[in-house]
Order: structure tokens, then sequence, then C-alpha cells
């Protein structure tokens, strides 16, 4: 892993440390009060706290998750350095493109 | 793969490693479909409740509880790495990583116990 690369990780999972603690608060709270759909929508429509939130938490977990997937990919699989990178992109603009589709659909929808 | 690398395998150390290496690469692979799942919601609430409806299986339930596993055990884990690389280094490595685990499995079973 190159410098920039390891800063990126690095830096994306010190972000994330305090949005996945959230997540898992919120996590608790949905599964206790057995929320419905329209439940969920009703408590993120038109909420921009909730955009924002989702929307840094997607965007730094599509960083980390495709780094770290490149990362498991070079070491572990006979793919090249250069192959590995391009599956990780590939990842990491999947993962944006369905996370920013879910927070659109959860909030601005 | 050195003598000392070697040497290392199957140390808790190097078990914490791999914990963290397979919890992040299993989130990866959830990932696409949770986001997947909550756009469902995209033309309404239907299909999304449709979809949290089926989740309400017992067995449904058993791999969220892993998920939260995974979730916690890679945040903790994560954690543990940041303060080796940015903090004076200390002892006891080895009982953090203990606890990491302990803790994720903990939390894992409260959710569970939530659930059901």
């Amino acid at each position: 892993m190159n410098v920039r690369l390891y800063i990126w990780q690095r830096a994306t999972a010190a972000l994330m440390l305090p949005l996945v603690l959230g997540h898992l608060a919120v996590i608790f709270y949905a599964t206790r009060q057995n929320l419905t759909a329209a439940d969920i929508l009703g408590r993120t429509h038109d909420s921009m706290l909730w955009a924002a939130y989702y929307g840094l938490f997607v965007a730094a977990a599509s960083i980390h998750a495709s780094i770290g997937v490149r990362n498991v990919l070079a070491e572990w699989s006979p793919l090249t350095d250069r192959l590995a990178g391009f599956a990780a992109i590939a990842l990491g603009l999947l993962l944006a493109a369905l996370g920013f589709h879910a927070v659109v659909a959860l909030v601005l929808t | 793969m050195t003598g000392a690398a070697l040497a290392r395998r199957g140390s808790a150390l190097w078990i914490a490693a791999l914990i963290h290496r397979l919890s992040g690469l299993a989130l990866a692979i959830f990932l696409p479909v949770h986001f997947f799942v909550l756009g469902l919601s995209f033309h309404g609430g239907a299909k999304l409740d449709s979809f949290l409806r089926w989740t309400d299986q017992p067995l449904v339930k058993f791999a969220e509880g892993g998920l939260v596993f995974l979730l916690t055990v890679h945040l903790l884990g994560g954690l543990r790495v940041l303060l080796i690389e940015n903090l004076p280094w200390h002892d006891g490595q080895k009982q953090l990583a203990t606890l990491a685990a302990a803790v994720s499995a903990v939390v894992a079973v409260i959710f569970l116990v939530r659930m059901f």
C-alpha cells in the first residue's frame, strides 16, 4: 500500500469511528422500536442532518472499503497490483452509487 | 515468509489482525446489499416494508446479530490499530485484542436478546 492510500485508509477510519458508534445506536433504536418503512421514512424524510450524516458515512465507507479490499486482493489473490487497483476502484464506485442512491431514497424522495 | 513472521502465526495478535481483515472483507461484501435494500424505498416504502417483514425470520435475525458483531469487532480492531500507530507503545496488546472480541460478542448478544 502506498503512502497516499495508507493516509486515506487511516483518515477514513478515524472519521468513521464516531459515525459507526452513532450507526450502532441507530440500529439498536430501530430494532427496539420495530420500525416499519413508513416510520423510518417519516423520521428521515427531508432531514438534511440525516442526509449529511449518512452522505459522509457512505463517502468514507466507500473509500475505506475499496482500499481495504485492494490490500486483501493484492496480498491474498493472484491478481497483480494493477488489477487489484481496478477491482477496488470498481467496488468503491459501486458502493458510492448504491450508497448515495440509498441516502436520496431515504431522505430526499 | 521469514521465520519470525511464521512464528507469529497463531498468536493472539495475529488472530486479531486476521479477524480485523476478515470482518472488513465480510462488511465490504455486505454493504452493497445493505445499500441496495435501503434504496428500495426510492419509490415509496412498500418494497422496503416487505423486505423488513422478511427480516422477521429467526435465521435472518441471527445473521443480523452476526453483522452487529462484525461491525463492532471491526470498529474496535480499527481503533486498536489507530491507537498503536499514533500513541506510544504500551503493553497489554493481547488483553486489549481479547477485550475487543469480548465486547463485540456482548454487544451482539445484547442485540439478539432485544430482537427476540
